[in-house]
């Protein structure tokens, strides 16, 4: 950590309008959120609050409308591949084999081809997929479609990976076991995560600090710190407590919002 | 990390040893082939019975017409004019169906990727290529042969033409229907610009792409024969007007059998090199 004082993502007063058919749509008003190397952090809140807008202005996608958004300090102008994406439709490019797609970044920007085959082994290895390193994405399941989309970020030296609902479209046991892969991984590098979820259980099970955002227009409603030792029992008393505490807030704005 | 996976990897087939289901597949496959057949069979014995042995018809029978496709190719039966000039003209039209579809790839393959992804170069071709597509290739033809002269570079210019839009408007469609998502993805990983075309956009459209190939080259042998008619000495268009004026029916079926063969084996070849370099999608075969 070079300089643990400036935070590693820091999204400042940001605001974000599309024009949609000539309406003007406010996805996020005046977000705030500071993001310290290698946290893990779960973005909650209702459909169309702006979370994926906000992982997208992280990403570098889109720009704020006003506000800054910032790594590092600096200013976010596009995409990098300091800030890896992973799409929950996984955005896997089919003409390339696992292997192609894991090193895709690589050769893209013109490492030697020696050093792109190593890498590129080390992370088929690390998710799982020796076996599968010449199939193409169209022969993988959807769980193994996302552990490449995963390698694919690492491989390119991502400092912070952004995730948006990346296991939302997995069975229940597939997603519990990339849950404990996607931990696993991070534990052992010191990566940051800033991963959107629908599932309060998830955002329990995984982050050290849960963002709760609230719609009309988007914004951080409120945060909480989970200071629970891994890996969480999510029968645990402690879990459903806080569970429920989540549970209420989120649909405490339903309740304002209808009122 | 330690995860297990469980399962193979995407199926191969063991060789060697000949099962069961190998001998059917191949059983099924020897069913289909003597269907395939079954019907141009029957055409070939109708013509047989409708036209041998007839005092007049218009149409020789298929002997004959085979008599003329072997001394057209061997010669050693009529010793005339066409005997034993087959490969002289197959190559002619060979040559200009191959150059006019070539240059059209050239063409209309970089400006297809360009009309697709670039919004500037869009608005100012578009508008001008949608206005001359509906104008037929045949209907260039006199125009060509003011242009041209009569003669091979005619033929060889509606060649182009008639490969020119499949080729173009496929590339485009292609390149169109490219998932937004894909760029992003190759953005945030590094690959930015122009680069992308190489390794996004072109791989991505290739399927699109193949499509027009096989397309545009069809057209080619479609208009060669047209090109080939007036004024040209070689090339099999020219051998079957020529074989016309001098009432030679069996040529002119000769010289439609080797266009058709010829039509068939290049989309053979099309396809054969798109299915090595598709195999990586699942709507390919
Ligand atoms: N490109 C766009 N054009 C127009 N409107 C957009 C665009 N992207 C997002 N929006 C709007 O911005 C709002 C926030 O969208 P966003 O996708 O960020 O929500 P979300 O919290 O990710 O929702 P979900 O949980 O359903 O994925 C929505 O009202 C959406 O319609
Ligand atoms: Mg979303």
């Amino acid at each position: 950590m070079s300089e643990p004082t400036i935070p590693i993502l820091e999204m400042r007063n940001v605001s974000k309008n599309f024009d949609f058919s000539g309406q003007r749509i406010q996805a996020l008003a005046g977000a705030n959120l500071t993001v310290r190397k290698g946290e893990f952090i779960c973005l909650i809140g209702a459909s169309g609050c702006g979370k994926s807008t906000l992982l997208r202005i992280a990403a570098g996608f889109e720009q704020p409308t006003s506000g800054e958004a910032l790594m590092w300090g600096k200013p976010i102008n596009g995409p990098d591949p300091s800030r890896g994406m992973v799409f929950q439709d996984y955005g896997l490019f089919p003409w390339l084999s696992v292997r192609g797609n894991i090193g895709f970044g690589l050769a893209a920007r013109g490492r030697p081809k020696a050093e792109i085959q190593d890498t590129v082994s080390r992370y088929v290895d690390m998710v799982g997929l020796g076996k599968f390193a010449d199939a193409y994405p169209h022969q993988l399941s959807g769980g193994m479609k996302q552990r490449v989309a995963i390698a694919r970020v690492l491989a390119n030296d991502a400092e912070v990976v952004l995730m948006d609902e990346p296991f939302g479209a997995l069975d229940a046991m597939t997603r519990d076991r990339l849950q404990d892969e996607l931990l696993e991984l991070w534990a052992s590098t010191s990566l940051t995560v800033l991963f959107v979820t629908h599932s309060i259980e998830e955002a329990v099970f995984l982050s050290d600090r849960v963002v709760a955002m609230s719609p009309g227009p988007g914004r951080i409603d409120s945060e909480l710190l989970l200071d629970l030792p891994r890996p969480r029992d999510v029968s645990s008393p402690t879990f459903n407590a806080i569970r429920s505490d989540l549970n209420q807030r989120l649909h405490s704005h339903h309740a304002r919002k209808a009122a | 990390m330690s995860i297990v996976m469980q399962g193979a990897p995407p199926a191969t087939r063991s060789r060697g040893r000949v099962s069961a289901a190998r001998l059917r597949e191949l059983g099924g496959r020897a069913g289909q082939v003597a269907l395939a057949l079954a019907f141009p069979a029957a055409i070939l014995t109708a013509w047989h019975f409708a036209t041998a042995g007839a005092t007049y018809s218009l149409v020789p029978p298929p002997a004959e017409v085979a008599r003329a496709f072997w001394d057209l190719a061997f010669g050693g039966i009529n010793d005339d004019a066409f005997s034993q000039t087959l490969l002289t003209h197959v190559l002619a039209s060979v040559g200009r169906v191959l150059g006019g579809f070539g240059l059209a790839v050239l063409v209309a393959l970089p400006l297809g990727l360009l009309i697709g992804r670039v919004p500037f170069v869009r608005q100012m071709l578009d508008p001008t290529l949608q206005l001359l597509r509906p104008i037929p290739v045949t209907a260039w033809l006199p125009l060509a042969m003011i242009l041209f002269g009569i003669g091979p570079r005619s033929a060889f210019f509606l060649v182009f033409l008639g490969a020119f839009y499949p080729i173009l408007i496929n590339t485009v469609f292609g390149v169109r229907a490219v998932e937004t998502r894909l760029f992003e993805a190759a953005s945030m990983l590094g690959c930015k610009g122009p680069a992308q075309f190489s390794r996004v956009v072109l791989p991505a459209s290739l399927p699109a792409i193949f499509t027009g190939l096989r397309l545009g080259l069809g057209f080619a042998w479609v208009v060669i024969v047209i090109g080939e008619m007036t004024g040209v000495q070689t090339g099999l268009g020219a051998i079957i007007m020529e074989a016309r004026q001098l009432s030679r029916t069996e040529i002119v079926i000769a010289g439609m059998i080797a266009i058709g063969a010829l039509g068939f084996i290049s989309d053979r070849l099309v396809m054969l090199l798109g299915r090595r370099l598709l195999s990586w999608s699942p709507n390919h075969v």
